[in-house]
């Protein structure tokens, strides 16, 4: 099992008391898997994804991520699982704004030490950016920048692959196009992917599809 | 309407109270630095003027009698009836201390401490006891009677007094030792030998060297306060750019909501205004409160300045209010204006999509460049030709700001460049989002390098001073004592008196000439060992005193040489006789040509000049009992010598305030710069979450990156320290060899303290790790979810 999460709490503490997102949330990932995960506005999809890409740090239950337990792991510890192991395609502000295209695509890869050129010359090959190597986010598309958010994601072949509405920027022809590279790049490096998504036309493109309300899976 | 869009628009502050605490600082701290450097260069101004007056009575012309004996104050009315403007003096030694008793309504101005001649208490110091002033330890030498004022500004074991306290403690009542003649004189007065027959006249020599050197002084330390200033104006300005710009949003809603543009400026113009008001008021305490901090000394000498009493409390006066406000005023005018004009031509529709914005900066930046490119040029060729005062400041002005605008630019290159040549992923990272934040640092990067320029050439220029100085007192002041004899046979009793007794006996004799159609004077000097040790020379030939005693070899100063153009071994025709310019000698402070020959050639030349100066060679030991001896055996009044030990001591003292100035200088500017990082760092601190973020999410942690914004800091100091340093240089460099020479018609040569260099990028680095500490440590403690917020979809 790639990934088993079990009995995940999440409370925030707010101006009107104590806010439980998650109360107890169990999945689990095998690699190679593509699974959906859906759910209102404000249920707590991308709260789990933090949990689960080790950007914040649960109240309570147990993430295990390729054989390794996340909640016991330090600041310095989920870092190097950021850089190693996940990687996380957000629905914007992805990419580091300083850096040029082909930059950005090397930039996790290299964080983690795996930078593999001829890779990275595909990827970029392949989600149709050969052109734009030399440019900086800004002068690029809302399409065009979360295709390089996903070559980035992918270049250094974590085994897990979290997105959180990665099109929901983007209008529907772009964002099928973005969605079809995505499964297709992740199917070819056999790593999973978890991505939270509301379209129901999306979801159904994936192998599995979970429901979150009222901070259990339903 | 207009309480409602007051409203909206304060509220920006109560819910941002970090940026108005910025802009009150920055604008506060201007001010501040202002006042300060304006209280510090006062006082260094004052100090100067008076240690050169105590010093050097030869300021002006002296009245004696031949004889040495008191004067009768039939002689001095006497002389005030027939229109002279003559001032008493008496003057005496009590318990190891020089008392000098001055007539403070009809002394010259200048001369005294400066509280007397503001016309400070002249009333305490005139009635009853009087007040007598001077240094602690003098004072505490004092019998007890009258009131004891402490004032740093007088010559070590020298007090000042009215002159009827000095005649009391001295026991001399009614008796003046000399009459100070002052320097305009009514026209058609009679002639001395008329009214007072008894009476000398002696001179003036030497004391006005001391003033014009600290002209010189007091010129370029002005240039460095203003200097200061633009460092100040710097920060104020960023301030406000960083608040008009954050406001943005506001302002478009309520324009979209209806309100003028023109009300909406008049009303962020009077909330300008209303801040720069209580900052300047801030700022001027505290520049009060940093110089009295600031100068160990300067506490009793502000009373002086800025207080109207000498005996009252510590108080401010009107005038420093007034020019500190309204240098607030003016730098919020300055510094806003730019604001202003963006505003008004800013679209009501949201624009500045990230694209066009840093299309519009790339436009501004090659405008920059060019710019800086045309400054810079100019004052190259500028520094080539510049001749005159005018073209000094303007080569001054184009220098600097040229510096300014180029800085950011040339850092970007640098930037660009260790973003090519960086190997790892991390380290290509951080060069690239280096350059990324120079925009929002390049102003209070421009304020650190002025600041560090300024700094670098202060202390060019005083140390090159110093060392100019006081060599030049050594070469000057070689003999140990100078004593002036009343007449001819005075000096024969001296000279008589004194030849068994010292090592050499130095005649100076001088008499006016005209040399190669510039008035000069003409000085013979007898051949010894004490010129040969002691002089050095701008340009010479070998054996330079050799060819001199020969007789046909002679000295000219550098004024004379770069007024005539007269240099090495150009003839120069005197009474009929040609001589050969042997050598050229700094000459700082003096106004006119000056040319030496040796004795036996000016005798020749003028027969009947007879010397009434010598300088002696003897034990500094046996000066204080010649001197004694002199006034008992010879009658030569203490007055008439001059004690070289003591006036390289005074000097000494001078500069060692000079330094405490200096350094004052130092500190404040860097604090300021220091703080202008401070203030970009935390503005832009909102902006840095969305940077970072990504890299914090794909494995960077945030200790890492506070750490990193840390060195960032750091290095971009180091950075522009580099750039400083020669552009300080330069600025020493233009002030001391081209304003300098222009203003006063010689070149204070300019020597390199590397130490000192290297100290003062020490205290930028330190200035610039202190304003990212806090920066940096915040940043490292940003709650994940912050970071998280940056790509939640609510944003
Ligand atoms: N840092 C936070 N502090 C307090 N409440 C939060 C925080 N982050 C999210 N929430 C709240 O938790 C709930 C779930 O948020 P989120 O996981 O973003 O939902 P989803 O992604 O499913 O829309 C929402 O009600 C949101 O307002
Ligand atoms: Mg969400």
């Amino acid at each position: 099992m790639l990934l088993t999460v079990t009995d995940l709490r999440k409370t925030y503490a707010t101006a009107d008391g104590d806010f439980d997102v998650l109360r107890g949330v169990d999945l689990s990932l095998d690699a190679g898997q593509t699974l959906a995960l859906t759910g209102e506005s404000g249920s707590g999809k991308s709260t789990l994804l933090h949990l689960i890409g080790g950007l914040d740090v649960p109240d309570g239950g147990r993430i295990v991520l390729d054989g390794t337990d996340l909640t016991a792991l330090d600041d310095a510890g989920r870092a190097r699982m950021r850089r190693e192991t996940v990687g996380v395609v957000f629905q914007q502000f992805n990419l580091i704004p300083s850096l040029r295209v082909v930059d950005n695509i090397a930039f996790q890869a290299r964080l983690a030490g795996r930078h593999d050129g001829a890779w990275c010359d595909t990827l970029a090959e392949r989600m149709g950016l050969t052109p734009q190597l030399r440019k900086y986010p800004e002068q690029l598309s809302g399409g065009q920048q979360q295709r390089v958010a996903i070559a980035r994601t992918l270049a250094p072949r974590p085994r897990l692959v979290l997105a959180d509405e990665p099109t929901g920027n983007l209008d529907e022809a772009a964002a099928a196009q973005v969605l079809a590279l995505m499964l297709e790049l992740v199917t070819d490096t056999g790593a999973g992917l978890l991505m939270v998504t509301h379209s129901d036309r999306l979801a159904g493109q994936m192998q599995r599809r979970l429901h979150l309300s009222r901070g259990v899976i339903a | 309407m207009t309480g409602t869009v007051l409203r909206a628009l304060l509220s920006h502050w109560r819910r941002n109270p970090l940026q108005l605490f910025t802009l009150l600082a920055g604008l506060a701290l201007a001010t501040a630095l202002w006042s300060g450097v304006q209280a510090i260069n006062a006082e260094a101004r004052a100090s100067y003027d008076s240690a050169a007056a105590t010093l050097g009575e030869g300021t002006f012309d002296q009245l004696t009698r031949s004889d040495g004996q008191p004067l009768t104050v039939a002689s001095y009315v006497a002389l005030r009836r027939a229109g002279w403007l003559v001032s008493p003096v008496t003057e005496g030694r009590l318990d190891g201390v020089r008392i000098v008793g001055l007539d403070p309504l009809t002394a010259p101005g200048g001369l005294g401490p400066v509280q007397i001649a503001d016309g400070a208490d002249v009333g305490a110091f005139l009635s009853g006891q009087g007040q007598v002033f001077g240094r602690a330890a003098a004072l505490a030498a004092l019998p007890a009677g009258p009131e004891k004022v402490e004032s740093p500004d007088v010559a070590p074991d020298t007090v000042i007094t009215d002159i009827g306290v000095a005649q009391r403690l001295l026991g001399r009542d009614g008796q003046i030792d000399r009459l100070i003649v002052a320097m305009t004189q009514p026209i058609g007065q009679a002639p001395l030998s008329e009214i007072a027959p008894e009476l000398i006249r002696k001179v003036a020599q030497g004391g006005s060297d001391l003033g014009r050197l600290t002209d010189s002084f007091h010129l370029n330390l002005t240039a460095f306060g203003l200097l200061s200033f633009a460092v100040g104006i710097f920060i104020v300005n960023g301030a406000i750019g960083l608040a008009f710009e954050q406001r943005r949003p506001v302002v478009r809603t309520l324009r979209a909501l209806g309100v003028p543009l023109r009300r909406l400026m008049v009303l962020m113009a009077l909330e300008l205004a209303l801040m720069a008001l209580v900052a300047g008021g801030i700022g001027v305490a505290l520049g009060y409160v940093i110089a009295s901090l600031l100068l160990p000394d300067v506490a009793a000498t502000l009373q002086g300045l800025y207080g109207a009493t000498v005996a009252g409390t510590l108080q401010l006066r009107p005038v420093w209010w007034a020019s500190g406000l309204a240098i607030a005023f003016g730098g919020t005018a300055m510094a806003s204006a730019a604001a202003f004009w963006r505003l008004a031509r800013l679209p009501l529709l949201a624009g500045g999509s990230p694209r066009a914005l840093s299309m519009a900066a790339g436009r501004s930046a090659r405008v920059q460049g060019a710019l800086a490119l045309v400054l810079l040029v100019a004052a190259g060729a500028l520094a080539l030709t510049a001749q005159g005062l005018v073209a000094g400041f303007a080569l001054l002005g184009s220098m600097l700001i040229g510096a300014a605008l180029a800085l950011p630019l040339i850092l970007d290159r640098v930037l660009a460049m260790a973003e090519r040549l960086s190997r790892g992923v991390r380290a290509q990272w951080f060069w690239a989002d280096t350059r990324q934040q120079l925009p929002g640092l390049s102003l209070a990067l421009a304020a650190l390098l002025l600041a560090m320029a300024a700094n670098v050439g202060v202390s060019t220029m005083v140390s090159s001073f110093r060392l100019t100085f006081t060599g030049f007192l050594d070469q000057r002041l070689a003999s140990e004592l100078y004593v002036t004899a009343a007449d001819p046979a005075d000096a024969k009793r001296l000279v008589d008196y004194v030849t068994p007794r010292v090592r050499a006996v130095l005649p100076i004799q001088s008499a006016p000439a005209q040399i190669a159609g510039f008035p000069a004077e003409v000085f013979g000097a007898r051949d010894d060992a004490t010129y040969r040790d002691n002089w050095a020379f701008l340009s010479a030939n070998p054996d330079t005193w050799d060819a001199v005693a020969a007789g046909d070899g002679i000295l000219i100063n550098e004024q004379l040489s770069r007024r005539s153009g007269l240099s090495l071994n150009d003839a120069v025709t005197l009474g009929g006789r040609q001589f050969a310019v042997e050598g050229v000698y700094g000459d700082y402070g003096n106004p006119i040509g000056q040319a030496i020959l040796t004795e036996a050639a000016f005798e020749a030349l003028y027969p009947d000049v007879t010397p009434l100066r010598f300088g002696l060679r003897l034990p500094a030991a046996e000066v204080p009992s010649l001197v004694e001896a002199l006034e008992n055996d010879v009658g030569i009044p203490a007055a008439n010598t001059v004690n070289q030990a003591g006036i390289k001591r005074i000097s000494l003292d001078i500069f060692d305030r000079t330094f405490t100035v200096t350094t004052a200088l130092n500190i404040l500017t860097l604090t300021v710069a220091g703080f202008a990082i401070l203030m970009s760092l935390l503005t832009l601190a909102a902006l840095r979450v969305p940077q970072l973020a990504p890299a914090w999410a794909m494995g960077l942690t945030r200790r890492e990156l506070g750490l990193l914004e840390l060195v960032r800091a750091v290095l971009l100091a180091v950075l522009t320290a580099l750039v400083a340093l020669p552009l300080g240089l330069a600025l020493a460099w233009a002030l001391l060899a081209v304003v300098n020479v222009a203003a006063f018609g010689w070149r204070l040569p300019m020597f390199l303290f590397p130490l000192d260099y290297l100290r003062l990028g020490g205290f930028a680095l330190l200035a610039a790790a202190l304003a990212a500490l806090w920066p940096a440590w915040r940043l490292a403690r940003t709650p994940p979810s912050d970071l998280l917020k940056v790509f939640s979809n609510e944003r």
